[in-house]
């Protein structure tokens, strides 16, 4: 998928999110691994603690738009970066201390929390990260495998 | 799903501190560069020398701090085993003295071949002071909480720092943040390559020597090399947590030696007789995971936790067929004969039978 087109899909994905009751459900992915979530709106709380996420992989249904709750414990500022190939390059020199309320994208200073939201609408895979300098090469990323709904 | 990814990089800020002797971190390629944490990066911390010296219940730690490269600020945090009473500038050359006698000039060199290693609150701060440009703060408290105090105050903490707060916080909550002035160092007429030693009066009767901080920031291959010297009034015992650590001289120090050091400025506490000890660390950085733990008289032993590390991996540190290298043989038969004695009551009792009601 282009960037262009995750962005309009994310973004459209954020304003329907706002507009959105919180029919979705909720649901703490530092328990481990299960079985894909979604469709709909789901809840992901992922903690960040010694500068690692409290997770690597998670697995969505295509059409589910995951509300990211970033949980830092650390006194050190992290960020969540969801999107492709082409999004994580652009953020790969981590030049951006802090970022706008771009939807997959959430700065998250020492002992805070932030959240963010992300549309899964065709199965693949995207990574997340921490583009702060040092955190990728750290262990701060993970993979979300989208995929088809029955 | 929590495939923790590999890790390249290793605990980046500290340079940490010691107690019951003298620890002496000097240049290597990669060695002593622990505990820099700069503002945008371009002014380097190149030498973390260090003394950290035991007598009488007391330690007295000298460092140096020396930077190259431009910026404003730059600084380092030091884990400390316990509360400073006095931070004061060190003397001149006590870390180059130590130095030589380890590595002398050519010349003595040859003389002597003739002859024969929060969430929940606020870090306190504790003292404040200012050696030449370095700021110095020492502070108490959690991991999470000095980190939060030197983001706040400027500081930029690598990715490994939370951790490797985490594991000094455990053992001793008071940290040490040194910060270096390069506007206030070009005032003093400072230039890039200069040191500045300062003295930390430290009671304590937990002495240990970190190491750890010295793989802070590094690439898990990136070796370290080290030289840690212990001055302690008798022969040590010491623990360490795994390989790369070896010791070189264990021997009482030489009149001279003493005699030098005791003439250096704010160095007169140096008594008559003190026992010499000379380690090298040399290990990848991603495997400078542990502390050294030391004990500097003979009714104590060191302490296992302040290796850092779980007991499987903990290890004496010992010359090659030296008889103080069976004193953890005897640590552990001595052990052993404790457990085994509670499991036999407890099987007596056990045969016993419940007590009737």
């Amino acid at each position: 998928m282009r960037p262009g087109k995750v962005a309009v899909r994310a973004a459209l994905a954020l304003v329907v999110g706002v507009g959105t009751a919180a029919t979705g459900y909720a649901m703490d992915a530092s328990a481990g691994p299960q079985d894909a979530v979604g469709p709909g709106r789901v809840r992901v709380e992922i903690g960040i603690e010694h500068s690692q996420f409290s997770i690597g992989h998670l697995q969505v249904e295509e059409g589910t738009l995951v509300e990211f709750v970033v949980d830092n414990d650390d006194p050190i500022a992290h960020e969540l970066i969801v999107g492709d190939a082409d999004v994580h390059r652009a953020h790969e020199d981590g030049s951006e201390l802090r970022h706008p309320p771009v939807p997959g994208e959430v700065s998250v200073g020492g002992g805070d929390r932030g959240l963010t939201y992300f549309a899964f609408d065709e199965p693949g895979r995207v990574e997340f990260a921490c583009h702060l300098p040092g955190h990728v090469a750290y262990g701060m990323v993970g993979e979300i495998e989208v995929v088809q709904t029955d | 799903m929590t495939d923790r990814p590999h890790r390249s990089y290793r605990r980046p800020l500290l340079a940490s501190v010691a107690a019951a002797a003298a620890l002496v971190v000097t240049a290597s390629p990669a060695g002593a560069c622990g505990g820099l944490v700069g503002e945008n990066g371009t002014i380097q911390l190149t030498r973390t020398s260090t003394l950290a010296a035991f007598h009488d219940g007391v330690e007295r730690y000298v460092t140096s701090f020396e930077f190259t490269g431009e910026g404003e600020e730059v600084g380092s945090i030091i884990p400390l085993p316990d509360v400073p009473t006095e931070v004061v500038r060190g003397g001149d050359w006590t870390l180059q003295r130590l130095a030589q006698e380890v590595a002398p000039p050519q010349q003595e060199l040859l003389a002597a071949t003739a002859e024969a290693g929060d969430s929940a609150g606020r870090a306190e701060v504790i003292l404040e002071t200012t050696v030449d440009a370095l700021d110095i703060t020492v502070l108490r408290g959690g991991g999470e909480e000095v980190g939060r105090w030197a983001t706040e105050n400027g500081f930029l903490l690598t990715p490994d720092a939370p951790e490797v707060l985490d594991f000094y916080a455990s053992r001793s909550q008071v940290f040490m943040a040194a910060r270096f002035d390069a506007s206030r160092a070009a005032e003093l007429g400072q230039t890039a390559g200069d040191g500045t030693p300062i003295m930390l009066t430290i009671p304590t009767d937990q002495p240990w020597v970190p190491l750890r901080i010295l793989s802070l920031g590094l690439e898990e291959s990136r070796f370290v090399e080290a030289d840690v010297f212990l001055l302690t009034d008798d022969e040590p015992d010491l623990l360490a947590g795994g390989p790369g650590l070896s010791l070189e001289r264990s021997e009482a120090a030489s009149a001279s030696l003493l005699d030098d050091l005791r003439s250096d400025v704010g160095m007169e506490w140096v008594p008559e007789q003190m026992w010499f000890t000379y380690l090298q660390v040399a290990a990848p950085a991603g495997e400078l995971d542990y502390d050294l733990a030391v004990s500097a008289d003979d009714t104590t032993l060191p302490s296992l936790v302040d290796t850092g590390v779980d007991v499987p991996e903990i290890r004496p540190v010992s010359a090659v067929g030296s008889d103080r290298s069976s004193w953890p043989l005897a640590l552990g038969a001595a052990a052993g004969v404790v457990v085994l004695g509670v499991l036999v009551a407890h099987d007596r009792r056990g045969a016993r039978g419940p007590s009737p009601a």
